[in-house]
C-alpha cells in the first residue's frame, strides 16, 4: 500500500492547530469538491483523501491515535488495553522503540483504506451548520463500458457488475462514443434513509471496422477499377450489415461520393430509422500492363491530346 | 405540470434543515424555479438534484449565493465545452487510423 500522510494531504505541518486544519480543509474542499469538478475522477479521489485526512486530524482523539500509532491507529484501543505501546518506528528497525509525539514517523503507514470513511461523506454528516438527521440521496456512481462499434449496431442486453451488484442493462442501438446514460437508483445507498444515487454509464466505443462513424452516418472508401470508372457498370460493396450492388455511372471521378440513404448507423432510440452511408470512390490505376495494354493507352492518350 | 411531482418548499426546508430564505435567494438569482400551487411555493422534483448541489456548495463549502451563481454559469460552460469536445473527438476519429 502507498504511504498516505494526512498532514501532507492537507498541506499542513504536524504542529498545525485545529483552526489551521479547518482552514486547509475548506480551501482544498473548495478546489476539489466533486460538484465543482464534474467528471473529474482525479479530483474526486483527492477530495476523498482530504475528507479522510480531515476526519482524522480534526478529531483530537483520532489525531492523537494517528500521531501515536501511524498506520495502526484504528487499533489503538486494542494496543492500549493490552498495555502495548507501539510506535510507527517499530516496523523496520527491530530495535529499541521510542515515540516522540507529533514528530512524524509514519514510515510503516500503509493507508489506502479510504473507503471506511465514505459513509460519512457526500452530505452524510458533512454539513457543519446543519444539524439533525438529514436525508440525503446517495452518491452517484460513474462507470465506463467498453464496446465495439459492431455491438451497438443492434439493441442488446448486457449484464454489468457494479460494486458487486449485477445489473441487466439494455443498450439501445445507436449509442454514441462518450455518451452517458443514467440508471436511476443504482448509485450509492442514501444517507439516513434518503434515496439511492444514480448510476451513470459512459460508453467507450472502439471501431475496428472499415467504416468511419459520425453521428448516425457512416463513411467508407471503396476501390473501383479504372475500366468500371470510365465505362460504368455494376459493383458490389459492403455496407455495415451486408452487401449491396450499385450501378456505377460512366466517367466516375476519383474521390466522387455517393450517398446510400438509410444504410448508415441506427438512430439512437428511434427503431427502424438509420443514418446514411457515404461511399467515396477510390479509382485504382492499372499496374503491370501488358505491351498490348500499353499500346492501347498510348493510342488513347493520342486521341485525347487536349488532356480533357 | 399537473403530473409533475412537486414538493412544498417548507417541507423541503424542514427535511434538509435549511432556511426558507436560502431557497428564496436562489429563486431570486434564477438558480431554481419555484412553482406555486394554491399559493403554496413548491419545488419540482426534477430540480432536487441540482438544488442539493447548491445546498452543498453553500452549507458545506460556505460559498455565498453570488459565488454559487458564478459557479453555476461556469459549470454550465464547462458542461457545454465538454459536450463540444466529445463531439469534436468523435469527428476527429474520422481522420485517424484506429488500428
Amino acid at each position: 500500500m502507498e504511504f498516505i500522510d494526512y498532514y501532507k494531504i492537507l498541506e499542513l505541518d504536524k504542529s498545525a492547530d485545529i483552526n489551521a486544519i479547518k482552514k486547509a480543509y475548506r480551501k482544498l474542499a473548495r478546489k476539489l469538491h466533486p460538484d465543482l469538478n464534474p467528471n473529474d475522477s482525479q479530483a474526486k479521489a483527492k477530495f476523498q483523501q482530504i475528507n479522510e485526512a480531515n476526519e482524522v486530524l480534526s478529531d483530537p482523539e483520532k489525531r492523537k491515535k494517528y500521531d501515536k500509532y501511524g498506520k495502526d491507529w484504528k487499533h489503538a484501543d486494542e494496543f492500549e488495553k493490552g498495555g502495548y505501546q507501539r510506535s510507527p518506528y517499530e516496523n523496520n528497525s527491530g530495535g529499541r522503540q521510542e515515540r516522540k509525539s507529533n514528530t512524524g514517523g509514519f514510515g510503516g503507514f500503509e493507508g489506502g483504506d479510504f473507503s471506511d470513511f465514505f459513509g460519512s461523506m457526500f452530505g452524510g454528516q458533512g454539513g457543519g451548520q446543519r444539524s439533525g438527521k438529514v436525508k440525503y440521496r446517495g452518491e452517484d456512481f460513474n462507470a465506463e463500458l467498453k464496446l465495439d462499434l459492431k455491438d451497438v449496431f443492434t439493441t442488446h442486453q448486457q449484464t454489468l457488475s457494479v460494486n458487486n451488484k449485477s445489473i441487466r442493462l439494455t443498450i439501445p442501438a445507436g449509442v454514441e462514443n462518450g455518451q452517458t446514460i443514467k440508471i436511476p437508483g443504482h448509485g450509492n445507498v442514501g444517507a439516513n434513509a434518503g434515496p439511492n444515487g444514480d448510476l451513470y454509464i459512459t460508453f467507450l466505443i472502439s471501431n475496428h471496422t472499415k467504416f468511419k462513424r459520425e453521428g448516425n452516418d457512416l463513411f467508407s472508401t471503396v476501390e473501383m477499377d479504372l475500366f468500371t470508372a470510365v465505362l460504368g457498370g455494376d459493383i458490389t460493396i459492403d455496407t455495415f450489415d451486408g452487401k449491396v450492388k450499385l450501378s456505377i455511372k460512366a466517367e466516375t471521378q476519383n474521390g466522387a461520393k455517393v450517398k446510400l440513404k438509410g444504410k448508415g448507423f441506427p438512430v439512437y432510440k428511434k427503431e427502424g430509422i438509420y443514418g446514411d452511408l457515404y461511399i467515396t470512390w477510390q479509382i485504382k490505376t492499372p499496374v503491370n500492363l501488358s505491351e498490348k495494354e500499353k499500346e492501347l493507352f498510348i493510342e488513347l492518350s493520342k486521341l485525347n491530346k487536349d488532356g480533357k | 405540470m399537473e403530473n409533475e411531482k412537486l414538493i412544498p418548499v417548507d417541507q423541503f426546508c424542514k427535511h434538509y434543515n435549511i432556511e426558507f430564505s436560502f431557497i428564496n435567494t436562489l429563486t431570486e438569482f434564477g438558480l431554481i424555479q419555484i412553482t406555486r400551487i394554491e399559493e403554496i411555493p413548491c419545488i419540482p422534483y426534477d430540480q432536487i438534484k441540482d438544488l442539493e448541489k447548491l445546498i452543498r456548495l453553500h452549507y458545506d463549502l460556505e460559498i455565498n449565493v453570488e459565488g454559487i451563481d458564478a459557479i453555476s454559469h461556469l459549470l454550465n460552460r464547462v458542461d457545454q465545452l465538454q459536450m463540444e469536445m466529445k463531439l469534436l473527438k468523435n469527428r476527429l476519429r474520422l481522420y485517424e487510423n484506429e488500428e
